[in-house]
C-alpha cells in the first residue's frame, strides 16, 4: 500500500468527517443531524478500512462490521422515534 | 496491484468528501439524504475493493463483501425512514424541491391521520 496514497486517503476523509460533524451541530432539525450522523459512521467505516490496509492487521474487519450494522439500527431508531413524536 | 489498490481508495476517500460537501451545500433534507446516501455508498464501496486488493489475510475478503451487503441492503432503507419520518412531520422545505402529488396523497392518508 502507497503510503503518499493512504495519508491523501485518510486526509480527504478526516476533512469529510469535519463538514459532517458541522452538519451535526447546525443541522437544523433531528432529521438533518441523523443525515449526518449516518454519513460519519460510513466516513470512519472507510477509515477504518483504509487502516485495515496500511497496517495489514484483521481486527479492523470486525469492527468496521459492527459499525456498519450500529449505523443502520441507530438510524431507523431515530427515524422511528421522529415520526412517532409527531413535528 | 498496489497501484490500482491506492487509486481505488484515493476515489473512494474523495467521494466521501464530495458527499460531505455536498450534505453541506444542499438546502433541505431530502436533498442532503441523496449525496449522504448514493455518493458515500460508492466510496465506501471503491475503498473496500482497495483494501481487499492490499489484504493478505484469507477471510479478509468475505468479512468486506459483508459490510458491502449490509451497507447496500441497509442504506436506501434507512435513507426511506429517515425521509419519511421528516416528511410526515412536516420537515421545511426547500423552495426548489418538487413535492410530486402522490406524496402529498401519502401525507394525508387517512390511516395516517388516526395516530
Amino acid at each position: 500500500m502507497n503510503e503518499v496514497a493512504a495519508m491523501v486517503a485518510l486526509m480527504m476523509l478526516a476533512l469529510a468527517a469535519l463538514l459532517c460533524i458541522i452538519r451535526l451541530v447546525r443541522g437544523k432539525g433531528l432529521a438533518d443531524r441523523i443525515v449526518a450522523l449516518d454519513s460519519l459512521l460510513l466516513m470512519v467505516v472507510s477509515g477504518l478500512a483504509v487502516q485495515a490496509a496500511i497496517t495489514g492487521e484483521d481486527t479492523y474487519l470486525d469492527v468496521m462490521v459492527v459499525a456498519a450494522l450500529l449505523a443502520f439500527t441507530g438510524t431507523s431508531m431515530v427515524a422511528n422515534f421522529i415520526e412517532r413524536r409527531g413535528p | 496491484m498496489d497501484v490500482v489498490a491506492s487509486i481505488l481508495i484515493v476515489a473512494g476517500a474523495g467521494l466521501a468528501l464530495l458527499a460531505a460537501i455536498g450534505l453541506q451545500r444542499f438546502d433541505d433534507v431530502f436533498a442532503r439524504m441523496h449525496s449522504a446516501t448514493k455518493p458515500a455508498t460508492l466510496g465506501l464501496i471503491l475503498t473496500l475493493a482497495g483494501a481487499g486488493l492490499t489484504l493478505p489475510i484469507p477471510g479478509a475478503v468475505a468479512k468486506l463483501l459483508l459490510v458491502v451487503l449490509l451497507q447496500f441492503i441497509t442504506a436506501p432503507i434507512a435513507a426511506h425512514l429517515v425521509g419519511r419520518a421528516a416528511f410526515r412531520t412536516g420537515e421545511e422545505l426547500d423552495p426548489d424541491t418538487i413535492v410530486v402529488e402522490e406524496a402529498e396523497f401519502i401525507n394525508t392518508h387517512p390511516r395516517l391521520l388516526e395516530d
